[in-house]
């Protein structure tokens, strides 16, 4: 709508070769903008810890009893003494076996497929006001403690790079990694598509009490 | 269903999935009274509701009015103090890991205002210094680079408009109609017009070697959030961006610099870029694995559904904006997709049995919002009014009902599904599910 077909034609080809031009030429560095990162740069971001074969977790190691001081001290204010969560704060333990059920409780114990991922949130997000600045020992040693209260690993576990990759999670072979959508294959009916006699409404959102008002000042309600 | 006593629980980064609260109804009527409250009927500064219409000549017809510069940055006319993101109290433990909805019974177009785009942060808004700021590209690269703000603006610049969505925008409808409001069951999806790099550009920038199949990109807050996404994405329509709408980003939405990866899932599109590492092989972060997966009825889970698949919703009438009275009407709504542009979109003011196709407005452009209207004369009857989405792969938009029969109700994330305005012949209207 823009332009008419005539005119669209020759700006397509132009555009085509010009695409095609730039991605040709392009070398790395040709803009030259920035600077080579240089490796001591790097090994101070570099923290990625691959979940399936620990690739990046570090040189150190830590044990269970270790992690449960450190624990204590750093996460059982929100995360429960015994990761069992304060508040609405999550659980780190539990929901074994309740994947299928009703109300499902994923946790580090139930639905977690690998123990790296572990070390690598605990070290880049935790504790929660103070994330990152933990030692890379430390961070075994909460690993171990928290892999140890999910009965994943015995209780005189040392987690290190080694042996981080090997602990089995439970749910570990219980991921697709390929979407399977689209999985729905709705028609577009546009006339008497369903019985109106069947229409009927299922739920309602009226009366739940659990929406926050949407005029005036921010809402602090809680449900009743 | 029963009150849960695991409710207080109800996990902050679940947003409401199988932990969300579903209490027994109570007769406390959250309708008309709570939602009646439409722009024009704010508390404009007059005694006398005359005073400003005719015949008389209002006051503000026959003084002066502020100078320019009185609001160096603008902001709203007073009276929309209303439109404003809000938060769900109960959902989450602490505001620094939470949601914030966008108040789409309010707005107009298919762009989404800077001050009211949704917000969702797992570590709260870091407030960044740009001089420091760097963007860090390395791992399978052939020259690693370091780029400050300076180095970034003088790439070549690309602006396209895109939506971001929150995967769990809806979640809270999983499992039940739960919330009485299109800001609370949609407002995790607004839309910009983004200003920045291609990816594509910086990782010829500093080549990209011939195993490098994924790139983890990161975040500078304090989560470090951090996502894997195939190169090939990347490398399509990948947009490292600074600006919003023709601004600076806001310091909500990633600013200096943001990743956006268009018509994927919110979580992927890294707020505060700090850093993208390219690999053989994806991360399995935290973020994809404990979090933004599916979990199906048999137990097992979906991982890697960045996808948003096609959804529409009509946001005139809604919850918050009954109609005041029979006669004629405008449905309005707004449609998008991940897969490309929207084709069509239709109209039921009866529950499903009968649809018409609604009118779209123009622009129509690809893994953007997309706006449709439709005149409708209401009779007073009750009616039940629902919008349905058919994007340019021929996908159709599904009921909750077709997307439950394939994947429960504990999955989350991913509902976009067909939503449901009870009309009722008072003229309010209320979120229910059909089945
Ligand atoms: C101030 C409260 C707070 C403290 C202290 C805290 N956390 Fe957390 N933790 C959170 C919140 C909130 C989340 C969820 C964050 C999100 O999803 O964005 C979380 C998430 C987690 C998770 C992921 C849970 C899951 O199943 O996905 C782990 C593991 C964790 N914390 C470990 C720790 C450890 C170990 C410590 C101590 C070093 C700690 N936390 C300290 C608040 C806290």
């Amino acid at each position: 709508m823009y332009s008419s077909g005539k005119i669209c034609l020759p700006i397509a080809v132009v555009l085509l070769a010009a695409v095609g031009g730039l991605a040709g030429a392009t070398e790395p560095g040709s803009f030259g903008y920035g600077s080579v990162a240089t490796p001591a740069q790097i090994a101070g971001w570099d923290i990625d810890v691959r979940g399936e074969d620990g690739t990046g977790l570090p040189p150190g190691k830590s044990t269970v009893d270790r992690g449960a001081d450190v624990y204590a001290e750093q996460c059982a204010a929100c995360h429960g003494t015994f990761g069992e969560g304060e508040g609405r704060f999550p659980k780190l333990v539990g929901g074994v076996g309740s994947l299928r059920d009703e109300r499902p409780e994923p946790t580090v114990g139930s639905y977690w497929p690998f123990a790296p991922t572990l070390w690598d949130y605990i070290n880049r997000a935790m504790p929660m006001s103070a994330p990152h600045t933990l030692s890379a020992d430390d961070v075994y040693a909460l690993t171990a403690y928290i892999l140890s209260l999910n009965d994943l690993v015995p209780h005189d576990f040392v987690a290190d790079r080694n042996s981080l990759p090997k602990v089995k999670m439970r749910n570990r072979d219980n991921f697709i990694w390929t979407d399977p959508r689209p999985d729905t294959m709705a028609k577009p009916c546009m006339n008497a598509c369903v019985d109106a006699a069947d229409v009927r409404i299922s739920s309602t959102a009226e009366g739940r009490d659990l929406t926050p008002r949407t005029t005036g000042p921010l809402d602090t309600m809680q449900p009743k | 269903m029963r009150p849960d006593p695991l409710r207080s629980k109800a996990v902050l980064s679940d947003l409401a999935g199988p932990n969300a609260p579903v209490v027994r109804r109570s007769f406390l009527r959250l309708g008309a009274a709570l939602t009646g409250s439409l722009a024009l009927g704010g508390k404009a500064a007059m005694a006398d509701p005359a005073q400003g219409s005719p015949p008389a000549d209002a006051p503000w017809s026959q003084s002066i009015g502020a100078g320019v510069v009185d609001r160096p940055y603008g902001r709203p006319a007073d009276t929309e103090a209303s439109v404003i993101r809000r938060n769900v109290p109960w959902l989450t433990a602490s505001a620094e890991s939470s949601v914030s909805f966008s108040p789409l019974q309010d707005l107009h177009g298919i762009i989404t205002p800077n001050g009211l785009f949704f917000e969702r942060h797992h570590a709260g808004r870091p407030d960044i210094d740009p001089a420091q700021h760097k963007l860090m590209i390395h791992g399978l690269v052939e020259r690693p680079l370091l780029l400050t703000m300076k180095d970034i603006l003088r790439f070549p610049s690309i602006s396209r408009i895109h939506f971001i969505e929150c995967p769990a925008n809806g979640g809270m409808n999983w499992r039940a109609a739960q919330m009485n409001s299109l800001q609370f069951s949609h407002g995790m999806v607004s839309c910009a017009e983004w200003t920045g790099v291609k990816l594509s550009t910086l990782l010829e920038e500093t080549g990209i070697k011939k195993e490098a199949k994924w790139a983890m990109v990161e975040g500078a807050d304090g989560a470090h959030m951090n996502r894997s996404l195939p190169l090939d994405k990347c490398l399509d329509d990948c947009l490292v961006v600074y600006a919003q709408n023709g601004e600076a980003l806001r310091p909500e939405q990633g600013y200096p610099l943001r990743l956006v990866v268009p018509g994927w899932e919110g979580n992927v599109n890294i707020k505060w870029l700090r850093r993208i590492k390219l690999g053989d092989k994806p991360w399995h972060s935290r973020e994809e694995t404990s979090k933004y997966t599916d979990l199906m009825p048999d137990g097992t889970s979906r991982g890697f559904t960045w996808l948003i698949d096609a959804k529409s919703v009509v946001t005139f009438p809604c919850p918050e904006k009954p109609l005041d009275g029979p006669g004629l009407y405008e449905i309005r709504g707004l449609a998008w997709t991940g897969n490309g542009k929207v084709r069509r979109v239709d109209v039921s003011m009866d529950g499903g049995v009968n649809w018409q196709t609604a009118r779209l407005h123009e622009p129509v452009l690809s893994k953007a919002l997309t706006k449709f209207t439709l005149p409708w004369r209401w009779d007073g009857r009750p009616a039940l009014v629902a919008s349905r989405v058919i994007d340019e792969t021929g996908y159709v938009q599904p009921t909750i009902a077709e997307l439950r029969k394939q994947r429960g109700s504990n999955s989350v994330y991913h509902n976009n599904s067909i939503q449901t305005w009870q009309v009722k012949s008072d003229g309010s209207v209320f979120n229910v599910q059909l089945g």
